[in-house]
């Protein structure tokens, strides 16, 4: 039963990271309409920018501070996500506005060969490593309950903590702010929000930002976790089920699907894995995510799809 | 002036309905055709044959299937890397498994295998659509990289995972150096491009394209949408899957499952969309764009790095590559959004008037 617990645990703490990513699809779907495959790649970038800024700020200036070298890190990546939302807008999404689907797909595929080509022409394509001071040691929970206690990673934790803080606050901006009233007009009906005087393509800046700055966090807290490398930008193909189950357009889908996905992901790697040659989790979170859809279409939170001839 | 159907009367349906109406048209295509097996073996090299004209020939024929899907019925699929891996194993395990295997008959055993992989993760297609059906096709090609990874006999229980063919033979000929290769490929891709071309236009294409247009519209009309939908994914799932079976027999040799990976799919994808979708012509210009284009970048960046006096590393010229070859997609999908086939009908709308302006 505990080592069940702990699973359970784990799945739920890793299905966090997983609607981080998920919650920058979602946003920009939303808000354009564009299926963003570049989310992975802006992972990526942003965790990469930031370790490396978090390397070089102490050289510069002398200062060896690790919280503001941190700070200052965390935030000059969230300019660059800033510049290089802008320049998405600007470059590629205003020339394809009221293209198909899968064009625009293609195009974000374009953008991420760029940005990963990009990240590591400027710093590099080793391991590199962002220290925010997680503790890492495990502690046990619950041992009055069970024998031994059930085993819980601190980091995990305080990334699940760090997540829901970050959900919490884009449902203030999106709910409270004129800004976020904006976003969710848009989102809503692009041609209605630009009559009453909305401008679409700031919004879509705006928007791209948002992603970028969940792009930095997620890339923060999986790069602390695993390293920043290559291989982050595969987090995107991880969480593209999780996407699909809680639906393209459904903010608190991202959340719960990732909860889900996580949680079948690590049960079945533990429970049925060993019978069939292990390796199986990144396949079962898409088959798990297909059998939802059979049922539900449009994923579990996606907005009913209305057909009409 | 030279390009105009006037005066070219159909005097019979026979020559109403061939598949190139215009006289035009058909000489082109028998001079290509002549062309690719009697002009290019005597101007190529064996370089040229092994770098560009046999992946050029495979790819094509890979897009020629993933066009049926996606362009003809508009079914977005990021599988297509599955269904080249389960060809290229079916046909392998056919070949080693039974003795004294034809060549021909071990690529369509293969190209059958995909045909049954690919209906059976058809099937969400018939609940599931646009970019949500595009990403449960993704699990198509996650569940075949794992399956031959971890699946030992499906690799003949090779220890590494990699396995290998050799002594190739069709009717008693060899086929071993890169010519023979070369127009065993050409051969197999003109008889499937004009078997699909001539699909597309007969019933079963004319279903295809209803459904990608309005699939309730098609139904209210009475074309049965799963019929049309799994029928495309096994004419589709079927050639991707001899190509694969090529792209493993004759291009690679020995390969393992790593080179059926997702970026193969993304690959075709980017073919069919770059190439034009709903045209068999688009998905050869789509795959010679894609497979010329890295090797172009690769062989240019040193050239023009020297130009410069700029001495980029190996690493960095991977990354570069990686770049251009971003920002070209992107430019290209700015200027052309319908495909470099859309270039070829505007440019053979020009010519019809040329050199006359009306």
């Amino acid at each position: 039963m505990a080592f069940f617990l702990e699973t359970l645990l784990g799945g739920l703490m890793a299905g966090m990271l997983y609607s981080l990513v998920a919650l920058g699809f979602v946003l920009i779907f939303k808000a354009s309409g564009v299926f963003n495959f570049a989310q992975g790649a802006m992972v990526l970038f942003a965790a990469l920018t930031m370790a490396r800024f978090a390397e070089w700020f102490p050289m510069w200036t002398g200062i060896s501070n690790p919280v503001l070298a941190n700070t200052v890190a965390f935030l000059i990546a969230g300019a660059v996500m800033f510049v290089v939302a802008w320049l998405i807008e600007r470059l590629v999404l205003r020339h394809l506005v009221n293209q198909e689907g899968a064009t625009l797909l293609m195009a974000t595929l374009g953008i991420t060969y760029f940005l990963e080509g990009l990240g590591q022409t400027i710093f590099g394509s080793d391991i590199y490593k962002i220290d925010v001071g997680m503790p890492k040691e495990p502690v046990f929970v619950l041992e009055s309950m069970f024998e031994g206690g059930v085993l819980v990673n601190q980091e995990d934790v305080i990334a699940a903590v760090i997540a829901a803080a970050l959900v919490a606050l884009l449902s203030v901006f999106f709910q409270k702010t004129v800004t976020g009233r904006a976003l969710r007009a848009v989102a809503d009906d692009h041609q209605a929000a630009q009559s009453i005087g909305i401008p679409l393509n700031r919004i879509w800046v705006v928007v791209w930002c948002v992603a970028g700055v969940v792009a930095l966090v997620a890339g923060m807290i999986w790069g602390s976790k695993l390293g920043v490398q290559f291989s982050l930008a595969t987090v995107a193909l991880r969480a593209l089920p999780v996407v699909i189950l809680g639906g393209l357009t459904s903010v608190p889908g991202a959340i719960i699907g990732g909860l889900v996905i996580g949680v079948g992901e690590k049960l079945s790697e533990v429970f049925l894995g060993p019978y069939v040659g292990g390796g199986i989790e990144i396949w079962f979170a898409y088959v798990l995510a297909l059998v939802f859809l059979l049922f539900r279409p449009q994923g579990l939170f996606g907005e009913k799809i209305i057909d009409r001839v | 002036m030279f390009y105009r159907e006037n005066g070219q009367f159909k005097t019979s349906y026979k020559a109403d309905q061939q598949i190139f109406p215009i006289a035009q048209d058909r000489w082109i295509i028998v001079a290509l055709i002549v062309f690719a097996f009697a002009g290019v073996p005597l101007l190529a090299s064996d370089y040229m044959f092994r770098a560009i004209l046999i992946p050029f020939l495979i790819f094509s024929l890979a897009a020629v299937g993933v066009n049926i899907l996606v362009g003809y019925c508009g079914q977005i699929s990021l599988g297509s890397g599955a269904f080249m891996a389960v060809g290229a194993y079916g046909a392998y395990n056919a070949f080693v498994r039974i003795p004294d295997m034809p060549l021909i008959p071990a690529l369509i055993v293969g190209g059958l295998c995909a045909t049954a992989f690919g209906i059976l993760f058809g099937l969400p297609s018939l609940r599931v659509k646009g970019l949500y059906l595009a990403v449960a096709t993704l699990a198509a090609q996650f569940f075949s990289d794992w399956m031959f990874l971890r699946i030992k006999w499906f690799t003949n229980d090779s220890p590494s995972g990699s396995v290998s063919v050799s002594n190739l033979q069709v009717f008693g000929l060899d086929i071993e150096n890169p010519l023979s290769k070369y127009l065993f490929c050409l051969g197999i891709l003109v008889v499937v491009a004009l078997l699909a071309k001539n699909l597309v236009r007969g019933a079963i294409g004319r279903e295809w394209m209803a459904i990608r247009d309005m699939d309730v519209a098609a139904a209210v009309i009475g074309i049965r949408p799963m019929y049309a939908k799994l029928s495309a994914f096994a004419v589709s799932s079927f050639i991707v899957g001899v190509a694969g079976a090529l792209w493993g027999f004759i291009y690679l040799g020995s390969w393992e499952p790593a080179a059926f990976s997702v970026d193969q799919s993304f690959k075709l994808l980017f073919m069919v969309i770059i190439g034009g979708m709903g045209s068999i012509m688009g998905s050869f210009f789509g795959a010679a764009f894609i497979v010329v284009l890295p090797i172009l970048l690769n062989q240019l960046l040193p050239l023009m790095g020297e130009l410069v006096g700029l001495e980029i590393s190996t690493a960095g010229i991977s990354h570069a590559e990686l770049m251009i070859f971003g920002a070209l997609i992107v430019w290209f999908l700015i200027v052309e959004p319908h495909g470099l086939a859309k270039l070829w009908s505007i440019g053979k709308q020009k010519l019809r008037l040329w050199p006359f302006p009306h």
